[in-house]
C-alpha cells in the first residue's frame, strides 16, 4: 500500500471520468458513483488513521515523483500531525456532502462531476508537500466552486460565484509570488516544503517578513479572516446546501492549514514576531466581529456563515499563542469546527427544503412539528455554544488556555464572546422552534431518512471528542509541539538578526 | 559562416515550399474550376514547411544571402511557432462559413505569402530586411483583413490597419535612417560593434532611433500605444485571420523585437543576463510600455460586448505579459516569453476557434449569443471555450499557467517586484472579463432566440486537439521548454 496517498487523492478523479463517460440518461448512476468514490476514499482515511505513527513528527506514506527536474519539482505528497486530521475531515465531510447532495435535480452529471474534482483539490493540497503540487490543488479547487455556485446556487449566485472566485484568485496570486520568492531566496532553489522548512534560518528576517505577509493574505481570504470575509456570507447564502457544507467544513480550513504548512514551518521567525497582530488581534476581531454580525441577521443560513467567522477566529488565536495547548486547541478546533458547521448547515438545507426561505422570523413553533429535527438543531446549537460535554468546549478551552499567557486581554475578548454566542443561537432557536406553531408549516414532514444519514454521524463524533478528544489530539500532538519548538527556537535568532 | 545565394538555400527549405506552394495555387486557381481544393492544398504546403523546419539539419548558425538573412536556433522556434499559426488559420479558413465566398486562390496564396514573409522577419539579420519583411506582412495582413468585400466592418478595419500601419512603419524607417546614420551600416551586427565603444556614443540619438523603431515593432506586436488598430481590425478580419494576426503577426514581432533588441544591440554578460547600452535606458522604457500595455488591454477588455473585440484587448493585455520577459533582460526571461507565446498560440487561437464555430452557426459574435450555451446543445465547445479562457487567466492546469510561472519566475529572479505585483493584479482583472462568456454560457439559461450549435467535426477537431494541447502541455510541459531553452542561442558570427 505505498500509494495509498495517491488513490486518496485520485479515486474522486476516477469516478469523475467515469461520470463524464456515461450518458446524462443514466441519472441514478452518477450520485451512487460519487457515493462509492467517497466511500473509498473514507475507507481509505481511517485506514490511514489507523497506521499513523503518533510519535514521531515525520511524514509519513510519503511518496515522491520527479515532475519538472529543471525547477526542482516533485510530485510529492506525505502526511504527518499537521494533515492527519484534515484528510480525516475532508474524507468525512465529502461522504456526508454527497448524500445531503441528492436532492439536486438539474444538470446531475455536471455536478458530481464537479464535486469529485473538488474533493481530489481539496484532498491534494492537504497530502501535498511540494508548493508546486500544493500550489496546483489549491487553484484547482477553485474552479469546480465556481461552477457548483453558479450554476446551482441560489438567486444571487453570480455574483456570489464572482465574487468568491476574485477574492480566492487574488489570494492565490499573492501566493504564487511568495512561493517565486521563497524558491529563489533558499539556500538551494527547491519547492519541497520539508526541505524549505529545514533550512529556513538561510531567509533574511526581512524577506521573511514580506513574503510572511503575502501569504498571510492569501491564506487569510480562505480563512476568511477580516477585512477579507465579505466573500463568504454572500457564498454560503448563495450555495447550495451540500455546498455550503463543504464550503465550511473543509475549505475554510485550508486557509488555516496553509498557514500551518507555511507560514509556520517555513518562516518561523516573521511568524513568531507577525503572529500576535495578524493571528491574534485579527483573530479575535473574527471572534467579536463574526458574532456580532451573527447577531445581526434574519437569514438563517447567513447567520450560520457569520457564526463559523466567528468561531475561525478561535484557530487563528489558538495559532498565535505559540503554546503547545493553543497549537493544539487550534487544529483541533479546525477539525470541531467542520463537524458542528457541516451539521448546521444542514440543518439549514433541511428546513429550506420545506419552506423554500430562510427569514428567521418568519418560522415559529417548529418543534411541535418537527420534534427529532428540533432536537438535533438544540443538540448543534449547544455544540457551537462550546457546551461541556461536546468537542467544540475541548478545543476552544485549549485554545483560550494555550492563548492567556500570551495574550491575556485578546483571551478575555474571546472568553467574553462565549456569551454573544449562546446570545444568538439561543435567541435564533426560540424564534424558528419555540412558541406558537405557524400554521404555514403545520404539514411539513420530520427529517427523512437520507437527512438523519448525513447528521447523526457527525453528532457521534460531536460527542466522542467531547468526551476523548484523544482520538484526534493524540494524532496531532507530535508534530504539532514540533512545530511549535521549532517557531520558539528561532525567536532568539530573530531577535539576535534585528539588533 | 557567411553563406552566398546558393548555399544558403540549404537552410532556405521552408521557405521554397511556401514560396511554390503560393506560385502553385495561382496557376492552380487559374486552371480548375473547383476551388474547394486549394484550403486542403494549403493546409498541406503549410504542414509541409513545418515539417521542413522540424527535419533542419542541426547547426551552430549560419548568415544566409550575404548577411541579409540569419539562421539558428531562435529562428528555427519562431518559424516553428508561424508555421503552425499558419496551419490553424488555413485550417480553421477551411471550416469557416465567412471564407468560404470568397476568392478561394487569392485568399489562400495571400495567406502563405503572409506566412513567408513573417519568416523572413523572424530572420532578418538586418535593418533594411527586416523593414522589408515587416512591410510584407502588413501589405497581406491589409488585404487579408478586408477580405470580405462586401463587408463594411472588415473594409473599415483594413483601411484603419493601413493608415495605422503606413504612418509606423514610416516612422521606423525613419528611425532606422538615425541608426545607420550613428553607424554606418544596416547589418544587426555591425551595429552592435559600432555602438559597443561607448566613448563615441551619441546616447541622446540612439535612444530617440529606439523608441522610433519602436513604433514600428511595437505596432505589429500591439503594445501601448500602438495598439489602437488591434480591436477594430481583430473585430473587422474574418475570424480565421484575426487568429493569424492574433498569433503569427505578433510572434513574428515578438521574433524581431527580441532580435533586435537583445543581440543587436545588447550584450550577454555571464550567467545568462543581458546589459544594455549604456546611457540608452530603453528597458525602463519598455518595462513602462510593458506595464501600461497589460493595464490597458486589461481594463478596456472589462467593458467588452462582443467576443472579438474582448479577445482583441485580451490580446494586447497578453502581449503586456509576454513583455514581462522582454524587460528582465535576462535569458530567463527571454525563455518564459518564448515560452508563453506558444501557450497564447493554442490558448489563443482555441478561443478564436470556439468564437468562428459559434459564428458559423448562428452568425453573432456578440457575448449575448452565448446565453446557456451548455444548456441548448453546445456544452462541447462551452466546455473548450472555458478551458482556453482559464488558460489565458493563468488557472493552473492549463499550459497558460505554466507560462505565466515562467514569466513571473524570470520577473521575481529578477527582482522586479512592482512588475510582479502589477502583473498579479492585472491576472486578476482579467479574470473579471475571461469570466464573463463563462458565466453566460454556464450560469443563464437559453431564452430560445439564440439559435443553435451546428456539430461541424472539421472545425471541432481541431478545437479538440487545442483543448487537449492546453492541459496536456499544462501538465507536461518538458518537451516545450527544452524546445524554448534551446532556442536561445543567437547567432552573431562570433565563434
Amino acid at each position: 500500500m505505498s500509494h495509498v496517498l495517491t488513490l486518496i487523492t485520485f479515486i474522486p478523479i476516477a469516478g469523475m471520468i467515469l461520470i463524464l463517460a456515461l450518458p446524462d440518461s443514466m441519472k441514478q448512476a452518477f450520485k451512487w458513483i460519487a457515493v462509492v468514490a467517497t466511500a473509498l476514499q473514507l475507507g481509505i482515511a481511517i485506514f490511514l488513521y489507523d497506521n499513523f505513527d503518533t510519535t514521531t513528527s515525520a511524514v509519513q506514506f510519503a511518496e515522491k515523483a520527479s515532475w519538472m527536474p529543471a525547477y526542482h519539482i516533485s510530485y510529492f505528497i506525505g502526511v504527518d500531525g499537521i494533515s492527519i486530521s484534515m484528510i480525516l475531515l475532508t474524507a468525512l465531510i465529502m461522504f456526508i456532502s454527497v448524500f445531503a447532495s441528492f436532492g439536486i435535480n438539474r444538470a446531475e452529471k455536471g455536478y458530481y462531476a464537479m464535486l469529485l474534482m473538488l474533493d481530489t483539490g481539496m484532498m491534494g493540497v492537504f497530502v501535498s508537500l511540494d508548493f508546486f503540487l500544493f500550489y496546483i490543488f489549491w487553484e484547482v479547487m477553485l474552479l469546480p466552486m465556481y461552477f457548483l455556485i453558479g450554476i446551482w446556487g441560489g438567486p444571487r449566485r453570480e455574483y456570489a460565484a464572482i465574487k468568491f472566485f476574485l477574492y480566492t484568485l487574488l489570494g492565490s496570486v499573492l501566493i504564487l509570488l511568495a512561493m517565486l520568492g521563497l524558491y529563489y531566496y533558499s539556500a538551494t532553489p527547491t519547492f519541497d516544503l520539508t526541505e524549505l522548512a529545514a533550512n529556513s534560518s538561510h531567509y533574511s528576517i526581512g524577506f521573511q517578513r514580506i513574503a510572511w505577509i503575502a501569504l498571510f493574505i492569501g491564506f487569510a481570504i480562505k480563512i476568511p479572516a477580516f477585512p477579507f470575509h465579505t466573500w463568504l456570507p454572500d457564498a454560503h447564502v448563495e450555495a447550495p446546501t451540500a455546498i455550503s457544507v463543504i464550503l465550511a467544513g473543509v475549505l475554510l480550513k485550508m486557509g488555516t492549514y496553509g498557514i500551518l504548512r507555511v507560514n509556520f514551518a517555513v518562516l518561523p521567525a516573521a511568524s513568531y514576531q507577525l503572529a500576535w497582530l495578524f493571528l491574534g488581534v485579527i483573530g479575535t476581531i473574527n471572534i467579536v466581529y463574526g458574532a456580532m454580525c451573527a447577531m445581526a441577521q434574519t437569514d438563517y443560513k447567513k447567520l450560520i456563515a457569520y457564526s463559523s467567522i466567528s468561531h475561525m477566529g478561535y484557530v487563528m488565536l489558538g495559532l498565535a499563542a505559540f503554546t503547545a495547548a493553543g497549537i493544539n486547541g487550534a487544529v483541533l478546533q479546525m477539525f470541531n469546527h467542520g463537524t458542528i458547521t457541516a451539521m448546521l448547515f444542514i440543518l439549514v438545507g433541511v428546513i429550506y427544503d420545506r419552506a423554500h426561505h430562510r427569514e428567521i422570523n418568519g418560522f415559529g413553533g417548529l418543534a411541535q412539528q418537527m420534534p427529532i429535527y428540533t432536537a438535533i438543531t438544540g443538540f448543534a446549537f449547544f455544540a457551537g455554544m462550546g457546551l461541556p460535554g461536546m468537542s467544540a468546549f475541548i478545543s476552544e478551552v485549549l485554545v483560550l488556555l494555550g492563548a492567556w499567557q500570551t495574550h491575556p486581554i485578546m483571551v478575555a475578548f474571546g472568553a467574553a464572546t462565549a456569551i454573544l454566542t449562546a446570545g444568538y443561537l439561543l435567541w435564533t432557536f426560540q424564534r424558528i422552534y419555540l412558541g406558537p406553531l405557524n400554521e404555514k408549516y403545520k404539514d411539513f414532514p420530520d427529517l427523512s431518512f437520507r437527512e438523519a444519514f448525513t447528521l447523526v454521524p457527525l453528532g457521534i463524533i460531536v460527542l466522542i471528542l467531547g468526551v476523548y478528544p484523544h482520538a484526534i489530539l493524540g494524532l496531532l500532538n507530535t508534530s504539532l509541539v514540533h512545530l511549535n519548538q521549532v517557531v520558539l527556537s528561532t525567536s532568539g535568532a530573530a531577535v539576535a538578526m534585528l539588533h | 559562416m557567411d553563406l552566398g545565394n546558393l548555399a544558403s538555400l540549404r537552410h532556405f527549405i521552408p521557405e521554397m515550399i511556401l514560396v511554390a506552394g503560393i506560385l502553385a495555387i495561382v496557376i492552380i486557381d487559374l486552371a480548375v474550376s473547383d476551388k474547394s481544393r486549394l484550403g486542403p492544398l494549403a493546409l498541406i504546403l503549410a504542414a509541409l514547411a513545418l515539417v521542413a523546419i522540424g527535419l533542419e539539419p542541426a547547426s551552430s548558425g549560419a548568415w544566409l544571402f550575404h548577411r541579409m538573412l540569419v539562421f539558428d536556433s531562435f529562428a528555427i522556434y519562431f518559424r516553428a511557432l508561424i508555421a503552425l499559426a499558419a496551419v490553424v488559420a488555413i485550417w480553421m479558413s477551411i471550416g469557416s462559413e465567412e471564407v468560404r465566398g470568397c476568392d478561394q486562390g487569392e485568399y489562400y496564396a495571400i495567406l502563405l505569402a503572409s506566412t513567408f514573409a513573417m519568416f523572413l522577419m523572424a530572420e532578418s539579420a538586418n535593418l533594411l530586411m527586416a523593414y522589408l519583411a515587416l512591410e510584407f506582412v502588413s501589405l497581406t495582413s491589409y488585404i487579408l483583413t478586408g477580405f470580405l468585400r462586401h463587408n463594411r466592418r472588415s473594409l473599415e478595419a483594413a483601411l484603419k490597419y493601413l493608415i495605422y500601419g503606413g504612418v509606423a512603419s514610416g516612422t521606423m524607417i525613419y528611425g532606422m535612417s538615425w541608426i545607420f546614420g550613428i553607424t554606418g551600416s544596416l547589418d544587426f551586427n555591425v551595429i552592435n560593434k559600432a555602438l559597443s565603444t561607448p566613448a563615441h556614443l551619441p546616447v541622446l540619438a540612439v535612444f530617440v532611433a529606439l523608441v522610433l523603431i519602436l513604433t514600428g515593432m511595437g505596432y505589429k506586436v500591439s503594445s501601448v500605444p500602438f495598439h489602437m488598430w488591434a480591436p477594430d481590425v481583430y473585430t473587422g478580419a474574418p475570424i480565421p485571420i484575426t487568429t493569424f494576426l492574433a498569433i503569427g503577426s505578433k510572434a513574428a514581432g515578438f521574433a524581431l523585437l527580441t532580435r533586435f533588441f537583445f543581440p543587436a544591440i545588447s550584450h550577454l554578460a555571464a550567467g545568462g543576463s543581458w546589459t544594455a547600452l549604456e546611457g540608452v535606458d530603453w528597458p525602463q522604457l519598455l518595462l513602462f510600455v510593458c506595464i501600461i500595455t497589460m493595464t490597458l488591454g486589461n481594463l478596456a477588455a472589462l467593458q467588452q460586448t462582443n467576443m472579438k473585440r474582448l479577445l482583441a484587448y485580451s490580446s494586447i493585455a497578453q502581449a503586456g505579459y509576454a513583455l514581462m520577459g522582454f524587460v528582465v533582460l535576462s535569458n530567463d526571461g527571454i525563455r518564459a516569453m518564448l515560452f508563453y507565446l506558444f501557450a497564447y498560440y493554442v490558448m489563443d487561437a482555441g478561443a478564436f476557434l470556439v468564437v468562428m464555430i459559434v459564428a458559423n452557426s448562428t452568425g453573432r459574435e456578440d457575448v449575448e449569443a452565448y446565453r446557456g450555451l451548455a444548456w441548448r446543445g453546445g456544452i462541447v465547445p462551452a466546455v473548450a471555450l472555458t478551458i482556453f479562457l482559464f488558460s489565458l487567466t493563468g488557472i493552473p492546469l492549463t499550459v497558460g499557467f505554466i507560462g505565466k510561472f515562467y514569466l513571473f519566475a524570470a520577473v521575481i529572479k529578477g527582482q522586479f517586484y512592482i512588475l510582479a505585483i502589477v502583473g498579479i493584479l492585472n491576472s486578476v482583472v482579467s479574470l473579471y472579463y475571461y469570466l464573463k462568456p463563462i458565466r453566460v454560457m454556464f450560469f443563464e439559461q437559453p431564452r430560445g432566440d439564440e439559435g443553435t450549435v451546428r456539430f461541424e467535426a472539421w472545425n471541432y477537431g481541431l478545437m479538440g486537439v487545442l483543448a487537449c494541447a492546453t492541459i496536456v502541455f499544462g501538465l507536461y510541459w518538458s518537451p516545450i521548454i527544452s524546445f524554448a531553452n534551446r532556442s536561445l542561442s543567437f547567432f552573431t558570427g562570433a565563434a
